[in-house]
């Protein structure tokens, strides 16, 4: 049995300090991302929640030449960033694609630039992977009570906006016949998602960021069609894909080629996990 | 700034552009922002595995690009598309995570890939980016009327197999990708693909004359940025981004101005009928 056990976990994992904090991180970004992500599928905005990650790469990229703590750069930038989506026109379904993008060029843009003044001024190189890969292990405990204050803060904004919210991204136009005031709660979506997605980019790497935004959601979403159960069902996925993702990069130092990032690991789970739900999703279909 | 190694930068960007503008008119019809930008971001670990088994980038860029590009089309098919799209990004992303792990590949390498160099040209790469170009617009030509028709009419046509056309624009998309990254970077190539287009839709309505004009805007912007960044040592991407997004605030502007009398027009047409 004892053998058994360290064949699939190999020694160390529960013990290592850094493992525990990066599965209580992870856990927690990983759940908050999928109770925003279930509104990011349904509202079909995940090319915002991608954009808000890179652009909040130009922030954490910033923040080093302004000497603020990165992840005020994230956060800051990418509300800013949602703020200009939201005034170029978001909120419209043709044309939303082009303001996202449009704000994501100049974000880039901005991202380029400061990476390549930072690593003039530090002659560091490794910032631009570090800032657009993230590393989940690169994180120090001291930033987890910010980590904990801005994941309660999105899941407060949700929580209270939680049914107009629903009506508003199903049908809009029941909505404001409703008398809600339907750009007003998209916008507070928004913002909730740009903290969201700033906590997951600079916590985990933007890839990681809109892997857990969309994938666990996704599959949540073709499991079952009730929002509060798809948003458990998401949480849950995305917690087992980073936790299993942890495992198997903590196990990869014993593999040839040792030491695979956890990046690649919990993107190949979520991918998984979503192409697996798709038969599943066949079955279920019915009548609403 | 003109002298022999430059002429060749030149000449490639300036096929980069007219390929960016071109191509980038359909994305923008048809709405594909997040395509553009997910095929030639992912392709970027199609670069970076180019590196780890020793071939050339283009190649490397080229199959990445296609593989994303069929992904995004399959996947969609049973889901929606921006998940489809987001999750075929981030995949390519986590395997280009796992290459540069495994290379040694240093960073200012991953950064020009990432944002674009002047030089990233080399002269080996001019022919296949010719070659490249003329393929690209071939296509173009041939798929102009039925990519126009379906980016005006999305469920009326009538022939057409909406799912082919799909798999033959995003096709499109990939070999405009590995064409257009050398230059301007993976990460701000979509932003050419975007701003021009965008810009350009709004100063006229007419396809045709849009597509010459998104080409002449884009052909600017990369000349600009081009020319910028051999002055100031900064980032090609930098000045592609601003100078696209400057584009469509330009446009944008120009199309408020403009609509005013359009919408008076208009109410007026209705209110004789």
């Amino acid at each position: 049995m004892q053998a058994v056990l360290h064949a699939i976990v190999e020694p160390g994992f529960f013990s290592s300090p850094q493992v525990q904090l990066a599965a209580a991180i992870g856990g927690v970004v990983s759940i908050v991302a999928a109770g925003i992500g279930v509104f990011t599928v349904i509202r079909g905005q995940s090319f915002a929640g991608e954009a808000l990650g890179d652009i909040g790469a130009a922030g954490g990229s910033s923040s080093y030449l302004i000497g603020i703590g990165p992840l005020w750069g994230f956060a800051g930038i990418s509300v800013v960033a949602s703020a200009a989506m939201e005034l170029i026109g978001i909120q419209r379904v043709r044309g939303r694609d082009l303001a996202t993008g449009i704000v994501l060029g100049f974000g880039f843009g901005l991202a380029a630039l400061f990476l390549y003044l930072g690593s003039n001024d530090e002659s560091t190189t490794g910032a631009t992977i570090s800032v657009l890969f993230g590393s989940i292990f690169a994180i120090s405990s001291s930033s987890l009570p910010l980590v904990l204050g801005l994941g309660a803060i999105t899941a407060a904004i949700v929580a209270t906006l939680y049914r107009p919210l629903l009506l508003v991204s199903v049908s809009p136009e029941l909505a404001a016949a409703r008398g809600i005031h339907v750009r007003a709660v998209g916008a507070a979506y928004l913002f909730a998602m740009s903290v969201a997605v700033a906590l997951c980019a600079f916590t985990i790497g933007a890839i990681l960021s809109t892997a857990l935004l969309v994938g666990p959601a996704a599959s949540a979403l073709r499991l079952t069609s009730r929002p509060y159960r798809a948003i458990l069902a998401a949480a849950g996925i995305g917690l087992g894909c980073t936790w299993l993702g942890l495992l198997l990069a903590w196990d990869s130092y014993y593999w040839p080629h040792k030491g695979w990032p956890v990046s690649f690991f919990v993107v190949t789970l979520v991918l998984l996990v979503y192409l697996a739900s798709a038969p599943l999703s066949a079955h279920r279909r019915r009548r609403p | 700034m003109f002298s022999g190694f430059m002429m060749h930068a030149w000449i490639v960007a300036t096929l980069v552009a007219i390929v960016g503008g071109a191509v980038g008119f359909f994305i923008v019809m048809r709405g594909s922002a997040f395509v553009a930008h997910a095929i030639p971001n992912g392709a970027f670990a199609g670069a970076a595995g180019a590196s780890l088994v020793g071939v050339s980038t283009l190649l490397g860029l080229g199959v990445f690009s296609l593989g994303g590009a069929l992904g995004i089309g399959l996947l969609s098919r049973r889901g929606r598309h921006d998940v489809a799209t987001a999750l075929s990004l981030v995949f390519m992303l986590g395997l280009g995570a796992l290459f540069l792990s495994f290379s040694v590949e240093y960073a200012p390498a991953v950064y020009s890939l990432l944002f674009g160099e002047v030089l990233g040209i080399s002269d080996n790469e001019i022919w296949p980016t010719i070659a490249l170009t003329a393929v690209c617009l071939l296509a173009l030509a041939i798929l102009w009327r039925p990519l126009l028709l379906a980016s005006v009419l999305p469920d009326g046509t009538q022939g057409l197999d909406p799912f082919k056309l799909e798999i033959a624009f995003l096709v499109l998309v990939a070999l405009a990708t590995t064409v257009t990254v050398p230059v301007v970077g993976t990460a701000l190539i979509f932003s050419l693909m975007i701003g021009p287009p965008a810009a350009a839709r709004a100063f006229t309505a007419r396809p045709g004359v849009a597509l010459a004009l998104s080409v002449a805007i884009a052909v600017v912007v990369v000349w600009a940025a081009i020319a910028l960044s051999y002055n100031t040592n900064w980032p090609v991407g930098f000045f592609v981004g601003m100078f696209s997004a400057g584009a469509y605030t330009l446009g944008r502007l120009w199309a408020h101005r403009a609509s005013r009398p359009v919408r008076a027009r208009l109410a007026h047409a209705l209110g004789s009928v």
